[in-house]
């Protein structure tokens, strides 16, 4: 029996509401339905975070408060959550927030449109880690453009919010009341709403999920929406029916066991980073340059795969892991290795009525080199020109196994697999890596478009070999410092 | 000085010359602000969306919008033949920018019809369905191109021309001929561009349009629906940002939302997706840059020939002042002897470009800056020798291309003491020794200047009007022509007001721009706000004050000379009359409390056809030294430090203007780094939203930013407390960055090649350069 609205918290307010579309954004459920303006739409695409909100979200017995962008986040997807705009904050006399104050105090808004926005994203960090350091709070701003500042009225704004503590903070002391309420409006039953005969269904289960797959073949999965949300806001595309799977407790699942790191197909960038940091120490910075912190906390791991993209960030990374992928369908599931997931431009080795549900990620044998890099115009929030993923395995200065993986250089995520035959069973030299660099040009032809040049592409490509022979080998920095 | 009134022991709050907080913080934060798509809509709106097209150059032959008629919600949809009066909105009158295309279209992109609908959602769905064919024609989309295409101009091109060049060229013992080609850049502005129109009776209309032009605005859409321009009323309270995006820029969609309210006696608000805002509307010009230097041995520049060449786009729009403005500055700080200066302002299948912060003269900057670096590489020297050697300086050096002469250059002194207090020659000393262990990681130092000529070159737009009333109460309402879009223009000219009074800021209310308050006005841009409008500001608050004065001496017999406004009351000879009892006295002896104040700069002329005049009234000055590090294996950046020291007058609001020093260099930094504006072989721009197109972000900004503004300065001219504009200045000091990447290139050459980085330098122009000059015979890294 399915529930034929959602439910959710708005700031104070229980909303439920039955009339749902596949593509209706919480942007403008906010702006138009609710009328509540200040939070902005700057681009509609998730990359200017003048919508920045908060979405918290029952995990582990307390509420998860997040940023997102509320304009390529789609309302069903809110269902059981509590949703944050700007008109909620407040500091503990009912005046400005902290953040709020500080931004006054230091000059840091000018034109004021992208400020909700920033104040969100600042108020996140300040409530969950403190913004106590300015390389923290660039982080927490890779996913808010300001045109007018320069940013550094901004950061002085949020050092200084940091010397008030967030102990007596309103969402802080409202935690177990909203999370009591957030239980209360759960009955665990499917969801399934429609508006203009576009629907939305939030399977119950992921066997529930299974099974609404194999009834309805054509529907679109939708994890994070950060890409998914664009074939809405800008190819204005119909994605009904529109299956939702980011609520679901076991896709959400993070285990390490007999060496083998899953990570369910709903984790989050930013679920799965401590994990990854505890696991794969090069990996860190390169996850931290994944889009921006907004779409860390709505997009997953599971989703960059699954939507075969030739420049998702993390197939190159996990595919040089030797990562596998778990597929599953009401029927059963199978098992495959990732590169072979992605056989061309657009396909993908899944069926229709299947869904991923976990990548799997075998720890790195000690002594083995690895390496990701991701090649971008901008250093934060872009889209990679290239990707360079790279794992040996080196031992008495042989390498005895090589994986290098590229995103960027040819229709899919792949493999240089002549560039690794360079490597394979010769000393790890430079003389080595040269020879591995010439053998690129046999592996890709990549294209020229708006990110870069085939010459740029090819070029970097192949330094980015001699980068990680100079990393591994060499005490000079071969890279700017983070 | 005329700001020196200082009443012992105390001030008002939020005089002039204080750090006061822009006056809609409070409401920014708590996003309280209200932009135009946050009012309140009232029952009936509808909304328009644009049908753009899809070809850069192309007869059209034939447009089939039945089914854009028949989707759900439509109401209506206008084409070229809907216009009532004239299908024009360009800002000169070069009746070459159509609201709607007719029967050609002139680049990809071009707004070919309207839909209105009951939702944006609906409208937007229906302008897609739209079929139109076209029949293409040759099209020209870049520099190079519109050259060899032998393009049109599309307005008449500047020539600059002081003493003899050709000889000073062939006689100098060193000459560089070289070019440079620089790229465009969007705006950004977060809020988008937006209009709102409602319908009054008879012809009249009022619209709410984010524009920083609201009278051009006013007569573009009173001239496509063919009335008065009395009948057509525009108002702005705020803009989410400017930047010249939304000079003449807005006209277009103000007059679709007057035109289809009127039609359907609706309100109708038009508000374009980015996309479609970033690809529909006009940019920061492309140039190519042209230049051939004579020079000596020390570096003096003894003759310039340059050539000024700009991607204009398909229409004239502001390309004339624009390019005019480019060759103002082809200067920038330095004394050309001999000079000849051409622009050649290209028509392109392409946008029309537009204003944007600096208005070609960023451009001109970059260009001299371009020739400074070619005579450093040649002689063997620092770039800041070079500069130093060129600077204007005493008679017989300090004469412009334009035959202005510079009476108030402060770059020795400001130069001077940013060298120092930057430490630029210990630090560019450790960066050779740096770059000589010949490792990946390179880096470079730069000292750039700017100056930059302030006044608009249109000498009539250098005129403003204020209106101020003074309430019974003692509160006071100020309005003027000038317009807010982030610059804290509301905050400085209300500072000004209260200070004339002596009053606290806080009992100034500041109100929307309205076309129907002070009529007439000129766009606010080319730094000019404050200048412009706190003076006439200053007028009208001057004349009730006079009134006031005069009331006050006859009511207590006291001489007029008695009467002086405090900051705790009025003194009238001994005693002392809080503001709120004058102004009440005042009333009820029918003293007239409402003014309307006026202000033109004086002193300013300029004979285009002669190439003469003194188009400015004065200069502003700034510098920046910035230090980078490069990866010259991928081309990736960052800058690791930046130190700037400004000049703008006495500040009137020290604060305020320190961001938008801070805020204009870092969008400077964006405009020669990362923001590339990139069209594919058709014509169509595919960096059209923010995924693709990369303004800088918080960790783009230096690692270190030193930022002081050089307090020392003061206007030699009278203008509003000798303060100066800041606007457009500080985005010239991101050229330091660009010139630090080249010194770091440079090194894998042993600086013997100037790099000639074009721009945006992105990672991958870096990287090609450092190729480029390894293969040259750099030594190997």
């Amino acid at each position: 029996m399915a529930r034929g609205e959602i439910r959710f918290l708005l700031n104070d307010r229980e909303i439920r509401l039955g009339a749902v579309g596949a593509g209706d954004t919480l942007l403008d459920h906010l702006r138009l339905d609710q009328r509540l303006r200040g939070t902005k739409e700057g681009c509609a695409e998730g990359d200017c975070g003048a919508c920045t909100v908060l979405v918290g979200r029952r995990a582990g017995g307390t509420i998860r408060y997040e940023t997102v962008n509320a304009c390529i986040r789609l309302l069903a997807s809110v269902d059981l959550c509590h949703v944050v705009t700007v008109e909620y904050l407040r500091g503990p006399e009912g005046g400005l927030h902290a953040v709020q104050q500080a931004m006054v105090d230091h000059h840091g808004s000018q034109c004021g449109f992208c400020t909700p926005g920033v104040v969100m994203s600042l108020y996140a960090l300040w409530m969950e880690a403190g913004c106590t350091s300015v390389e923290a709070v660039e982080t927490a701003l890779q996913g808010n453009l300001c045109r007018c500042t320069g940013y550094e009225p901004i950061i002085r704004a949020a050092l200084e919010a940091s010397k008030t503590a967030p102990d007596g903070d309103f969402l802080v002391a409202e935690r177990a009341r909203v999370l009591a309420q957030l239980a209360g409006m759960n009955d665990g039953a499917r969801v399934m709403v429609s508006r203009d005969e576009s629907t939305a269904i939030l399977p119950a289960n992921a066997g529930d999920l299974a099974l609404i797959l194999g009834e309805y073949k054509d529907a679109t999965i939708v994890a994070g929406s950060t890409d998914v949300g664009l074939w809405v806001t800008k190819h204005m595309r119909d994605i009904s029916p529109a299956i939702f799977i980011t609520h679901l407790e076991e896709l959400k699942r993070i285990s390490v066991e007999e060496g083998i790191v899953t990570l369910g197909a709903g984790v989050s960038y930013s679920d799965a980073a401590p994990v990854i940091a505890e696991h794969f120490p090069h990996l860190p910075e390169f996850w931290s340059r994944i889009g921006g912190w907004q779409v860390r906390n709505m997009g997953t791991v599971g989703g960059n795969i699954a939507n075969g993209s030739p420049i998702g960030d993390t197939p190159p990374v996990l595919i040089a892991l030797d990562a596998e992928l778990t597929l599953r369908r009401a029927e059963g599931s199978r098992r495959i290795p990732l590169e072979d997931f992605f056989i061309d431009y657009g396909k993908q080795d899944r069926a229709p009525d299947e869904f991923v549900e976990a990548v799997h990620i075998p720890l790195r044998a000690a002594g083995s080199l690895n390496a990701a890099y991701k090649i971008s115009k901008r250093r934060d929030e872009d889209i990679s020109a290239v990707c360079g993923a790279f794992s040996l395995v080196v031992k008495d200065g042989m390498v005895t196994s090589a994986r290098l993986a590229f995103g960027g250089m040819a229709a899919t995520p792949k493999r240089a697999t002549s560039a690794e035959a360079a490597l394979v069973d010769q000393p790890w030299s430079e003389a080595s890596v040269r020879a591995a660099m010439a053998a690129l040009s046999d592996d890709f032809s990549p294209l020229s478009d708006w990110r870069a040049s085939a010459e740029y592409r090819s070029r970097v490509a192949a330094n980015l070999l001699l980068r990680f022979y100079l990393e591994t080998t060499g005490s000079q920095p071969a890279r700017l410092s983070a | 000085m005329d700001g020196g009134r200082q009443d012992a022991g105390t001030r008002v709050r939020g005089g002039v010359h204080s750090a006061e907080r822009h006056d809609s913080a409070h409401k920014h934060v708590t996003g309280a602000a209200e932009y135009i798509d946050d009012m309140v809509e009232p029952v009936g709106t509808l909304h328009a969306y644009l049908g753009l097209s899809e070809a850069a150059h192309a007869e059209i032959a034939s447009m089939d919008l039945a089914a854009v008629r028949s989707a759900p919600g439509v109401v209506d949809v206008l084409t070229a033949a809907d216009i009532p009066a004239v299908n024009d909105v360009s800002p000169v009158h070069a009746h070459d920018d159509p609201v709607f295309a007719e029967k050609k279209v002139m680049f990809w992109g071009q707004p070919v019809f309207a839909v209105i609908a009951e939702s944006r959602l609906q409208a937007r769905h229906a302008a897609a369905l739209a079929r139109i064919e076209y029949r293409p024609l040759d099209a020209a989309i870049d520099i190079e191109a519109a050259i060899a295409a032998g393009s049109e101009l599309v307005t008449k091109p500047l020539k600059l021309e002081r003493g003899f060049v050709d000889k000073a060229l062939a006689d100098a013992p060193h000459r560089i001929a070289g070019s440079m080609e620089i790229g465009g850049q969007d705006h950004f502005y977060l809020e988008g561009h937006i209009a709102f129109a409602i319908p009054g009776e008879d012809e009249t209309v009022t619209i709410h349009s984010s524009t920083q032009h609201p009278s051009e605005a006013q007569n573009l859409v009173s001239e496509v629906l063919g009335v008065a321009a009395n009948a057509v009323s525009v108002q702005v309270r705020r803009m989410g940002g400017g930047f010249g995006g939304k000079e003449s820029q807005p006209a277009l969609f103000a007059a679709v939302a007057a035109l289809a309210a009127k039609r359907l006696n609706r309100p109708v608000k038009i508000r374009p997706d980015r996309d479609d805002d970033m690809i529909a509307t006009g940019k920061r010009h492309d140039f190519k840059v042209a230049y051939d230097v004579g020079f000596d041995d020390e570096g003096r520049i003894l003759g310039v020939e340059g050539t000024y060449a700009a991607r204009c786009g398909f229409s004239a729009d502001l390309s004339g002042p624009v390019t005019d403005r480019a060759l103002f500055h082809a200067d920038n700080a330095y004394y050309f002897p001999h000079v000849r200066l051409k622009s050649m302002p290209l028509r392109t299948n392409t946008v029309s470009n537009t204003a944007f912060r600096g208005f070609g003269g960023p451009q001109g900057v970059l260009g001299a800056e371009r020739i400074v670096e070619e005579i450093a590489y040649a002689l063997g020297k620092d770039p800041l020798e070079i500069r130093k050697a060129n600077f204007y300086g005493p008679p017989g050096r300090d004469v412009t291309p334009y035959h202005q002469t510079v009476t108030d250059s402060i770059l020795d002194r400001l130069v001077g003491e940013l060298e120092e207090s930057s430490d630029y020659q210990a630090r560019r000393s450790a960066i050779l020794d740096f770059n000589k262990k010949g490792g990946v990681i390179r880096k470079g130092i730069a000292l750039t200047p700017v100056k930059f000529g302030i006044s608009f070159t249109a000498t009539w737009f250098n005129q403003a009007g204020a209106l101020l009333h003074v309430y019974r109460d003692g509160s006071i309402h100020l309005n003027h022509g000038g317009t807010e879009m982030g610059q804290g223009l509301f905050t400085k000219v209300a500072q000004v007001v209260a200070d004339c009074f002596q009053v606290d800021l806080d009992r100034i209310r500041v109100s929307a721009t309205s076309t129907e308050k002070v009529p007439n006005t000129s766009a606010t841009a080319a730094s000019s706000g404050s200048d412009l409008n706190g003076m006439a500001a200053q007028d009208a608050a001057e004349q009730i004050k006079q009134r006031l004065m005069e009331f006050a001496s006859e009511k207590w017999s006291v001489s007029a000379e008695e009467v002086t406004f405090g900051p705790g009351g009025v003194c009238v000879g001994s005693k002392t009359v809080p503001f709120d009892t004058l102004i009440a006295e005042a009333y009820m002896a029918r003293v007239h409390l409402s003014a309307a104040g006026f202000y033109k700069t004086p002193d300013i002329h300029w004979d285009r056809e002669a190439g003469k005049g003194r188009p400015f009234y004065y200069f502003a000055y700034g510098a920046a030294v910035s230090e980078v590090s490069i990866d010259t294996l991928t081309g990736e950046y960052r800058i690791e430090r930046t130190d700037i020291l400004h000049d703008v007058g006495k500040s009137l609001n020290p604060a305020i203007d320190k961001g938008q020093v801070e805020g204009g260099f870092v969008q400077g930094v964006g405009w020669l780094t990362t923001e590339e504006l990139w069209w594919d072989d058709k014509g169509r721009l595919r960096t059209h939203a923010p995924s693709t197109y990369k303004i800088p972000l918080a960790s783009d900004r230096p690692r270190i930013f030193n930022v002081a503004l050089a307090e020392w300065s003061e206007n030699k001219e009278r203008t509003i407390r000798r303060s100066k504009a800041v606007g457009e200045p500080p985005l010239m000091l991101g050229i330091s960055v660009l010139e630090a990447i080249s010194m770091a290139v440079a090194s894998v050459a042993d600086y013997r090649e100037c790099p000639r980085l074009d721009t945006p330098a992105t990672p991958e122009r870096v990287l090609m350069a450092v190729e480029r000059l390894r293969a040259h015979g750099g030594a190997e890294a």
